[in-house]
């Protein structure tokens, strides 16, 4: 798909699906013009319109679309919204109706020798559960154990977790462009050398490994802060670029064989020039699709990591942290509430990104079918 | 064909050689103290001196090549490891008092046997949706098949697992929590499989649900291709009957890509599920080699960690050679 080109479609907007997909040309262009310039009676559409078309007729890419957005409005203005948000978004305010009732002393009354006494008894402490509020007006999805609004905390933990996905898989996607085109165009042992690299690390089993650096860096004093998950996810990063780089690689090996290449070479282009305006525009669309696709597992695995209490300290929101809870028995079988939410939200994050990043597939490729 | 595999196998080792030199420095990073710690309480009682201890300490350490943490110390250790595991020794796991190829083939077979069941179980239900949904695509049917195994694509395996442990064992009570036996005794004999069976319900549905999608576009995809290839148009003009064109033609060439795609099931077949397990508290590989990792147990996690490296590679060049030998077209080359 060449910049440059543009294709005329002359098809009438209302075509039935059947047809569809990526039909152009059709019109019949000998037509006595009267005067008017072809321009006004055809649409000129850009690769990237056709494209974009392509992609809002599918249902299943638009519901995912949708999705995403939701899911991104929930997270970063839903805590505005929220009367219980508050310091920057890790610590929120306790509800402190629920705590008073667990921790104000009591008075006992009692009656000895026909005289009535009152006492404080000082010794009654909140017990575990005290705070665990169910469902009510201020608090929709209740509070947990600390006293955290829950609705709020999947918030706030929704801001961390598409954050991450979304930086790792930047960060993997320009490692990977980078090492995939010096193999694709250098060939030789440039590309010997990064693709045995490739072949070692996708080797490498990544939750064991996880695993490994979680212990080394709570080891290294990391483990009360959140940087310890920031670390963790710069290792993913650091082994999850070879599917990009992968993907990369054999686009540009194909691609450097083909004739607007030659075309590139024969009018003295500069190797930069080649390899930014002529090949990498060629890998973007695959690019696009892989990253989106890539954004689903990144949660995935913070998710992972939170539920095997290996991520980030368990009293900073992520979504991972929250269905954490899940694993105590007693917050799983009575307080469904603290957990099921988060495990919504991952799986329609999840989805929305496999929608849409299948729908940018056939929208960009459609001789493929679906 | 032969001189290709012969390549493969060199590239093979080349590759695991740079996997255990990254493991063994990751794994040497980690705390050591758990083998003293374990050390001390195993011979608090023995009447030695702390200093005997200690020196008997760094004896073990120095044993298994732990002893020097600098970066020579590290070098040492690993070809001492090497050295060890090429004689087929992967050393001894210190949390469960056993060598890692024992602690390995002991709990592999749970695993293994949970991970193969379901394997047959999403192969019965994927392919035959995949072959129905491509040859009705658009279809009603082909539309809720695809959305239903994209929804179980996105599940993280721990929420469905909490999710069924939830529904199906607490509120309903009609599974358990978790285990492989129910009871301090378990039963004997036609029981004991009944029992052991009912356990494996919940864990093999959640792998069976979490899996299934991912067999099932693949073979939709497949079978796609195939139905716009030029001699299922033969086959059609020639008379045959619909049915004979999907089961006969179509079928048998979509099983072709699915032969070399299960060959990449390879490592997880072994090496274990393991936060399935996890949840569902199936003493598997996947567990053990979990609490190994956390508790800081070098040779296990080295153990496991190169098993699934080993099971990863064969698993590629299988599939690389399997491709060659169901289409005879594919040359094997390079």
């Amino acid at each position: 798909m060449e910049e440059t080109e543009k294709k005329v479609q002359a098809m009438p907007e209302s075509q039935n699906a059947g047809n569809a997909e990526g039909q152009t040309g059709g019109g019949n262009f000998n037509d006595n013009l009267h005067g008017e310039s072809l321009s006004d009676r055809t649409k000129v559409l850009s690769p990237w319109m056709t494209v974009m078309k392509r992609f809002f007729r599918s249902r299943l890419s638009v519901v995912g679309l949708v999705t995403i957005i939701l899911l991104f409005m929930f997270s970063f203005i839903g805590p505005l919204l929220s009367p219980w948000a508050a310091n920057n978004g890790t610590v929120i305010d306790y509800n402190p109706e629920l705590i008073v009732d667990g921790v104000l002393p009591q008075t006992i009354y009692y009656t000895v020798g026909g005289k009535e006494y009152a006492a404080m008894d000082l010794t009654i402490t909140a017990p575990d559960f005290v705070r665990l509020g169910g469902i009510s007006w201020s608090h929709w999805m209740g509070t947990d154990a600390n006293g955290y609004d829950v609705l709020t905390r999947l918030m706030l933990g929704g801001r961390v977790s598409l954050t991450i996905g979304f930086v790792v898989v930047i960060l993997e996607t320009i490692i990977g462009v980078v090492l995939g085109g010096l193999a694709g165009y250098f060939g030789k042992w440039v590309d010997n050398l990064i693709m045995r690299i490739v072949d070692i690390l996708s080797c490498i089993p990544t939750l064991p490994v996880m695993l490994i650096l979680s212990v080394i860096f709570t080891e290294a004093g990391l483990g009360g802060s959140i940087s310890k998950l920031y670390y963790m996810m710069i290792f993913l990063c650091a082994i999850g670029w070879v599917g990009t780089a992968r993907l990369v690689r054999g686009q540009i090996l194909s691609l450097r064989e083909q004739e607007f290449m030659l075309a590139a070479k024969a009018s003295g282009l500069s190797t930069t020039s080649k390899i930014f305006k002529h090949l990498m525009p060629n890998v973007v669309p695959q690019l696009i699709v892989s990253m989106t696709l890539g954004l689903g597992s990144v949660i995935l695995m913070e998710a992972t990591l939170g539920f095997l209490s290996l991520g980030a300290p368990l009293d900073t929101a992520t979504w991972g942290n929250l269905i954490n809870l899940a694993s105590t028995a007693e917050y799983r079988e009575y307080y469904p509430n603290l957990w099921i939410g988060a495990g919504i939200c991952i799986t329609l994050a999840i989805l929305a990104f496999n929608f849409v990043g299948d729908g940018l597939r056939d929208a960009f490729d459609p001789k493929m079918k679906r | 064909m032969v001189k290709y595999i012969i390549k493969r196998l060199l590239l093979a080792i080349l590759i695991l050689f740079g996997v255990s030199v990254i493991l063994y420095v990751l794994l040497r990073f980690m705390p050591s103290s758990y083998i003293e710690d374990q050390y001390l309480i195993s011979h608090a009682q023995g009447g030695a001196s702390p200093e005997e201890m200690r020196e008997d300490l760094y004896l073990i350490l120095a044993n298994y090549g732990l002893e020097d943490d600098s970066f020579m110390g590290i070098v040492r250790g690993y070809f001492m490891w090497l050295g060890k595991f090429l004689q087929g020794d992967m050393g001894e796991s210190f949390k469960y008092g056993k060598s890692v190829q024992a602690v390995i083939s002991q709990y592999m077979w749970l695993s293994f046997g949970i991970s193969f069941a379901a394997l047959i179980l999403e192969m019965i239900i994927a392919i035959p949706l995949g072959i129905k949904s491509a040859v009705n695509q658009y279809s009603k049917f082909d539309y809720v098949t695809t959305v239903l195994c994209m929804v179980g694509i996105a599940f993280p395996s721990f929420f469905l697992g909490n999710l069924f442990i939830k529904w199906f064992a607490v509120d309903l009570g009609w599974f358990e929590t978790g285990g492989i036996t129910s009871g301090v005794t378990p039963d004997q004999g036609f029981a004991y499989v009944l029992d052991f069976l009912w356990h494996l319900v919940l864990p093999m549905s959640v792998m069976v649900i979490l899996s299934i999608g991912g067999l099932m576009r693949y073979t939709r995809t497949n079978t796609l291709e195939v139905l716009n290839a030029d001699y299922i148009r033969t086959a059609r003009a020639k008379g045959l009957s619909e049915g004979k064109v999907i089961y006969k033609h179509v079928f048998r060439n979509t099983m072709i890509p699915l032969v070399t795609q299960l060959s990449f099931t390879l490592p997880s077949l072994f090496g274990g599920a393991m936060i399935t397990e996890q949840i569902f508290a199936l003493p598997g590989i996947g567990q053990i080699a979990y609490n190994g990792l956390l508790a800081g147990d070098i040779f296990l996690a080295m153990g496991y960690n190169m098993f699934l490296a080993v099971l990863t590679v064969i698993g590629v060049l299988f599939a690389d050679i399997m491709y060659a030998v169901v289409d005879p077209r594919v040359k094997l080359g390079g």
